[in-house]
Formats: structure tokens, C-alpha cells, sequence
């Protein structure tokens, strides 16, 4: 029952990367490379009646998470406190630059609400990059010093960061190198995806530039990700051991690097959407590899007292997650459904729909 | 530790007061919409679609408030509750993860396409839409009511060895006795706001002499609304959600009422006056004798226990703030019921849009129903405390172990700031929209 809600949970939170990710992804592209009014609103069109129920999955990952896993709920969101609390505000932000903008035409208004909307896009994309980061490299559960613990076993709380900015200090900070690496991924993936995304859903002037930009994005992916495997064992001794035990797990890697591949023949697809479907599949495919290297693990222990916390000692008790599948698969059916009506009537190219302008 | 609780609360406090100011609107509003709405497919007068329009307009920017305030509350369970998530977890993690599932993603699916959708969709669908964003936030409410309910009175669960309630019946938590009067009370509140909303914006357009044929039916669609909603939030969801007090938090009820002795023959019920804790007395008090044990149990001598009766330790923390919260919800709610009563009247005999002195009142109260909400959910919360799960979990073993005060107060701040500045721009776009006032346009 436990191995069930784990695959709703990472399943759900993929989906949520890879659809919020490119309403993120725009909002980078769109501070970087929109500069006329026009190439904007093309980018507003594209994501307008999606990125609240994309948003949605956040809230709903937050809500499974809370209800299958509440001691990686509580130990996780108490000790990454700060990101958290951050990530939430440049949320408000980015949701009032995307409602707020067009309720007063007036140049400076809109500007105002343009860099709210792109600068809090491009943060958040580092932010969720650096916790993932956080997540692979594990935190000193039960804040252990000289080997005592200062707190109960599963509790820890992390500073932004420390002086050293280094992954295997005794205390550790949310911003180190290597989850800053991650961090920095999370930024070039998002926006090779968000660049994507606009390419399928307009017609926009915009679009030959930006498939320019996807191609030389995805060479800087390409470096950083092959850079990030080359570090992996400094903050994991047997980064690959789950792929030895179980081989059928390096059909992840294999996806991950088709996307990128992929990616490289931007210029010559013949439909929009095919740069999209690479960019998700390396997504998908680099969450699952990055989740399935520290499985059955959630929240790795970097000292030797405290245990890490594992999909098992996680877990709600059995009757909970019992009971709870009746209702999750009915309202995942009906989630599927509306998500169906919705991408139906928005379907194509999404130039006309006059997103914000009511 | 003092001050770490101290900070957690006033987060948690802050942050739900100030996002149910919206919520509170957007429920009731959708229904007033989907009103609006039928009224248009059934009559086919142009006048009805306009000002579901018009609606949908303030709709939508409460919508997005609401939203983007509203993550944060799922959000601190786990940052600065999360001993109380720890322990509690598996079963509001339930409620919690179905409101995510069951309503948000059919409210958000469902906006998308009521905002843009109208032409794309002909109206009966269009109608639909609505119809389902009404649902979809309505039962919002039932489930965030259903985890409260769990709170103030747990049902359905085992505590095990290591401290953790585990979920031993799922039925329970929807069968749980609390739960639907809690609820119908609270939606009758909701509706009571946005009907003087809609009155109160009405009587602007009529005063003001613009717009003024959209100003009389808002007047009379929002007296109408407003009245039969303030009935009933008071009888019979009000009475039966405070007789579940008296049954179920006996030492609450008595600090709500400010009763600090028991009364041989009947307790009076107190109108006005202050809570001297330090002393156990009332002062200033004006009262009337026996109507709270009628009111109660229906025997005019039923005794009602004081506080006299209870130890001091499972005393409400912070009782005056608890029984002016209950006083204020009271009083206002009975200010309602007799302006709303004279309106109707005046309604009835065809000379509300010339009485004066009513529009101008109207106006003047989209306020306090705010007010009203806001002390009802204190006088809920408050008269929980010491409790965060009633009897069994208090307050302070929930907050977060290792999250200093020195953080909580940093991140309060900036909510505050960020609040403030939310606060600010709603109420600039908002009255943006009222002043500019609904587009008539030709359907048929």
C-alpha cells in the first residue's frame, strides 16, 4: 500500500513539473526574449487558461503528500521552512503579474506586473531545482552534533546556506554547490520547456527565435547535466546502485537523454508540438532516474544516528491508505475528464483566446 | 518556546483571517451567479446575463486572491505545525487531500472556461460552467469544515502507542455530528456577505443615479438573498451548531456567553458587557434573566454550567477575545436580520428604491458581514484553545520543534507586508470595477 501512494505521489508531482513547468518556462522566456507587446501577449495566451489548474497539482501533491506521508510532510515543510515560506510568496507574485497586468492599461502598470511575472517564473524554477537538490543529498535528520541528536530522529531544520557552501559540511544550508548545480538545471530545463510549450500553442513572430534559443539552451543542459553525473557520487558513495539491483530501471536514464537528443533537431520538426513532447520526456525521464537512484529512501540521513526516512517508516497507517484509494481513483478519474474538456476547448493554436483582458 | 507559539499563532491567524475574506465572498457570490444566470435562460431578458457578467468580474479577482492566499494555508500545516501533521496526518491529510482532489481542480478547470468560454460554449453550457464552479467551491468548504469538525470534536480514530491518532473509521469523519450544522451555518454566512455585497453596490448605482436600472436589481436580488440567508444562519444552523457547544465543549459555551457562575433557576442571557477574568465577573452588564436556558434547552430554569465548574486548566486561553468574538457575530447577525426585515417591507410595498435612509444603510454594511464571518470563525477557533485536537492534542505540542521564533517572526512580517499590498491593489481594482459598473449588450 505504501509502494501505491509512492507512485501516486512522484507520478502526481511529475505531472505538476512538467505542467507547471512550462507556465514557469514561459515566464522565463517571456523577461528574457519578449520584447514587443505582441510577442508578450502571445506568451499570456498560451498559458492563460491552464496555469491555475496546473497550479492546482501543486496543491494537490501538498494535500497526498500530507495525507500518505505526514512524517515526510511534517519533517520536510518544518525544516525547509524558509524556501518554503519564499516559494509561497513568489507564487503570489507570479499569480497577481499574470491576473493584475491587464486590469489598467497604463505602460508602467503593465511593466511592473511583466517583471513580477517573469522574475518570480525564473526563481521558482531555481527554487524547485534546489530542493530536489536538497532532497537527493539528504539533511541531518535529528540535527545530530558529536553524534547526538538535538531533536527527535525525523526533525531538522536548514539555514539558506552556510559560509563553506559545501555539501558534506556537518551542518548543511538549502543553497550549497551542487544543489545550486541542480538548481541551475531546473532553470535551463524549465525554460527549454516553456519555449517549447509557446512554440506549440502560438503562431507567434516569436517562435523561429526561440527555436534557436531551445538549440543552444539544450547544449548548456546537455554540459550541466553531464557535469551533475560526473559530481553525483560526492553526495551519494553508490549513485548507481538501484539501477545494478534492478536493471530495468535505466529505461529513465535512456528516456531523459532521448529527450535531450531529441531537442537537438528543433529546427527541422515538422510539427510545433514534437519539441514539447522531447522536452517532457526528459522530465519525466530525470525525475524518475533522480527519485529511483535513493529509493526506497524519501529524505535520505546524512549522519550515521538517525535512520532515513524511507517510503515504509513514512507512510500513514494501513487502514488510511486503504480507504483513501476508493476516493483517489474516483476523483482522479474525474480530474482526467476535466482535463480532457479542457484541453479540447482550448485546443490549437491559442493566438486568439485574449487571455487578461477583461 | 513562549514566543515561538506566540508567532506560529499569529501567522496562522493572520494569514486564514485575511484569506477567508475572500473565500467567504466567492461562495456565496457563484450562487448568486448561477441565479443570475437561470434567470437569463429562462426569461431570456438581456438585463440577468449582464449582471451575471458584471459578478463574474469581481468574482474572478476575489477567485485569484483567494487563491494565491490559500496555498499558504495548506502549506503551514507542515511548516510551523508539524508536530500536529506528524501526529494528525493521516487523518485531516484525508479531508485536506480531497478538497485538492474533489474541488479545486473542478473549480479551476471549470473558471477557465466560465470566464472565456461564454461564446466557445452556447449558454446552457455556459450556464453549466458556473453551475459547476459553484459546486466545486461549496464543497471546498464541506471538506475544509469536515477537517475543523475533526478538530473540534474527533471521531472515527485510535491514538497509538508513539502519541499518533491513526484513522480507524472513514465514514465517521462525514457522519461526525459537527460537521453539517458547522457547515450550513458557515455557508449562510458566506451568502449573507455577498447579498450585501450585491445590495450595497446596488444602492450605490441607485444614490449615484448611474446604472441605476442594474442598481435596483441588485438591491432587490441582494435583500432577497440577504434575508432569507439571515434567517436561517441563525435558526436553525445557529442554534443547533451552539447547542453541539453546550454538548460537546460545555466549559466553551460558558466562556462564549460569559457565564462565570452557575445560576440556580435558569441563566440569563447577557447582552452587553466585559469579562473581568482576573475577578470571575461581568462588568457593566445588561442582561435578560432565564432566556439562555431557554434558549438552550427550551425549560426556562435549565441550569447552564458556569465556569465555576471546570478547572482553570481546560479554561479557553483567551477568553474575553472568545466572548466578544461570539457577541459580535451575534450582534451584527440580529443588526442584519432587522435591516433586512424593513428592507423587505419597503420592497413589498414598491418604495425600497425611493427609501433613502435603507440605500444609504445598505452601502454602509458591506462591512460588517465581513466582520460578522470573521468573529464567528474566532469564536470557533478561540473556543477551542488550549486544544488543537479538542481533549486530546494541545496547542502547544503542535508547533513546529525545530523552527525558531526568530524565523516564524520573519516570515510574519513579510506575509504582513505582502498582505498589506494584496489588500491594497483588490480593493483599487475591485472598486475599479463597481465604479465603472456592468456593460449592457443585445443577445436577443
Amino acid at each position: 500500500m505504501e509502494l501505491f501512494w509512492y507512485i501516486v505521489l512522484m507520478a502526481m508531482f511529475t505531472i505538476y513539473v512538467i505542467l507547471d513547468g512550462y507556465d514557469f518556462g514561459a515566464g522565463i522566456i517571456h523577461l528574457f526574449y519578449a520584447k514587443k507587446e505582441k510577442d508578450k501577449k502571445a506568451i499570456r495566451n498560451a498559458i492563460g487558461p491552464f496555469w491555475d489548474a496546473n497550479e492546482v497539482w501543486l496543491i494537490a501533491v501538498g494535500g497526498v503528500l500530507f495525507f500518505a506521508f505526514p512524517t515526510l510532510y511534517a519533517s520536510s515543510f518544518s525544516g525547509f521552512y524558509l524556501p518554503l515560506i519564499m516559494i509561497l510568496w513568489l507564487l503570489i507574485f507570479r499569480a497577481i503579474g499574470l491576473e493584475l497586468r491587464g486590469q489598467i492599461h497604463n505602460k508602467i502598470w503593465e511593466a511592473i506586473w511583466d517583471k513580477a511575472f517573469g522574475i518570480a517564473s525564473l526563481l521558482l524554477a531555481l527554487f524547485f531545482g534546489i530542493a530536489l537538490g536538497n532532497i537527493v543529498r539528504g539533511v541531518n535528520l535529528g540535527m545530530v552534533t558529536d553524534g547526538v541528536s538535538a531533536h527527535e530522529p525525523h526533525f531538522f531544520f536548514l539555514p539558506l546556506w552556510n559560509s563553506t557552501f559545501s555539501p558534506h559540511a556537518e551542518h548543511l544550508g538549502i543553497i550549497d554547490w551542487f544543489t545550486l548545480l541542480l538548481g541551475v538545471i531546473g532553470v535551463v530545463a524549465l525554460a527549454i520547456h516553456g519555449a517549447n510549450w509557446i512554440i506549440f500553442k502560438t503562431n507567434s513572430d516569436l517562435n523561429q527565435k526561440l527555436k534557436q534559443v531551445v538549440f543552444n539552451l539544450n547544449i548548456v543542459l546537455l554540459i550541466l547535466v553531464i557535469i551533475s553525473l560526473f559530481s553525483w557520487h560526492i553526495i551519494d558513495p553508490k549513485p548507481f546502485h538501484n539501477f545494478v539491483k534492478y536493471s530495468w530501471l535505466w529505461i529513465f536514464p535512456i528516456i531523459t537523454f532521448t529527450g535531450i537528443f531529441g531537442l537537438f533537431k528543433v529546427k527541422s520538426f515538422k510539427k510545433d508540438g514534437f519539441g514539447f513532447l522531447f522536452s517532457t520526456l526528459f522530465l519525466f525521464g530525470g525525475l524518475a532516474t533522480t527519485v529511483s537512484s535513493i529509493f526506497p529512501n524519501l529524505l535520505p540521513s546524512t549522519n550515521n544516528v538517525n535512520p532515513s526516512l524511507t517510503v515504509y517508516n513514512a507512510a500513514a497507517h494501513e487502514y488510511g491508505l486503504s480507504v483513501g484509494v476508493y476516493w483517489f481513483v474516483i476523483a482522479a478519474v474525474l480530474v482526467a475528464i476535466y482535463m480532457v474538456i479542457q484541453y479540447r476547448v482550448f485546443k490549437g493554436k491559442m493566438d486568439d483566446v485574449g487571455y487578461g483582458e477583461h | 518556546m513562549e514566543d515561538m507559539i506566540f508567532y506560529d499563532r499569529m501567522q496562522f491567524a493572520f494569514t486564514i483571517t485575511f484569506h477567508y475574506l475572500f473565500p467567504q465572498l466567492t461562495m456565496g457570490l457563484s450562487l448568486m451567479i448561477v441565479y443570475f444566470k437561470w434567470k437569463f435562460l429562462r426569461t431570456q431578458i438581456d438585463k440577468y446575463n449582464d449582471a451575471a457578467k458584471f459578478w463574474m468580474k469581481i468574482f474572478a479577482l476575489n477567485f485569484a486572491m483567494g487563491v494565491v492566499t490559500g496555498i499558504p494555508m495548506e502549506f503551514q500545516f507542515g511548516t510551523n505545525w508539524a508536530k500536529f501533521s506528524e501526529l494528525t496526518g493521516g487523518i485531516i491529510g484525508q479531508t485536506l487531500a480531497m478538497e485538492g482532489m474533489f474541488s479545486f481542480f473542478l473549480e479551476s478547470s471549470f473558471l477557465g472556461l466560465f470566464l472565456f468560454g461564454e461564446k466557445l460554449l452556447g449558454q446552457k453550457l455556459h450556464f453549466l460552467t458556473g453551475f459547476l464552479v459553484f459546486l466545486g467551491s461549496w464543497a471546498s468548504g464541506y471538506l475544509i469544515i469536515a477537517t475543523h469538525s475533526w478538530m473540534q470534536h474527533p471521531v472515527g480514530y485510535e491514538i497509538l502507542e508513539n502519541g499518533k491518532f491513526v484513522l480507524n473509521n472513514f465514514g465517521a469523519l462525514f457522519s461526525n455530528p459537527w460537521l453539517l450544522p458547522s457547515f450550513l451555518h458557515n455557508q449562510m454566512g458566506s451568502l449573507i456577505t455577498s447579498s450585501f455585497v450585491v445590495a450595497g453596490v446596488g444602492a450605490f448605482y441607485i444614490l449615484n443615479n448611474k446604472h441605476s436600472e442594474f442598481g435596483k436589481l441588485f438591491v432587490k436580488t441582494g435583500v432577497i438573498f440577504g434575508l432569507v440567508s439571515s434567517l436561517l444562519v441563525a435558526f436553525p444552523t445557529g442554534d443547533w451548531a451552539a447547542k453541539n457547544v453546550v454538548k460537546y465543549q460545555p466549559v466553551t459555551f460558558a466562556a462564549m456567553e460569559g457565564i462565570f457562575e452557575t445560576e440556580e433557576g435558569g441563566s440569563e442571557i447577557i447582552l452587553i458587557g466585559q469579562p473581568d477574568v482576573e475577578n470571575k465577573k461581568l462588568d457593566n452588564k445588561i442582561a435578560v434573566p432565564n432566556i439562555l436556558s431557554f434558549l438552550t434547552y427550551q425549560k426556562w430554569d435549565a441550569e447552564i454550567k458556569g465556569l465555576n465548574e471546570f478547572d482553570e486548566s481546560v479554561y479557553p486561553t483567551n477568553i474575553p477575545g472568545l466572548y466578544y468574538s461570539y457577541h459580535i457575530m451575534v450582534g451584527l447577525g440580529t443588526i442584519f436580520i432587522g435591516l433586512l426585515l424593513l428592507a423587505a417591507v419597503q420592497l413589498f410595498r414598491k418604495k425600497l428604491y425611493k427609501t433613502k435612509w435603507i440605500l444609504w444603510s445598505l452601502m454602509f454594511m458591506i462591512p460588517f458581514p465581513y466582520i460578522a464571518n470573521t468573529a464567528g470563525w474566532y469564536t470557533a477557533e478561540l473556543g477551542r484553545q488550549p486544544w488543537l485536537v479538542y481533549n486530546l492534542l494541545r496547542t502547544v505540542d503542535g508547533i513546529s520543534p525545530t523552527v525558531s521564533s526568530g524565523n516564524t517572526l520573519f516570515t510574519l512580517l513579510g506575509f504582513i507586508g505582502l498582505y498589506l499590498l494584496l489588500g491594497l491593489l483588490f480593493l483599487m481594482l475591485a472598486g475599479k470595477i463597481i465604479y465603472k459598473g456592468p456593460e449592457t449588450t443585445k443577445l436577443n
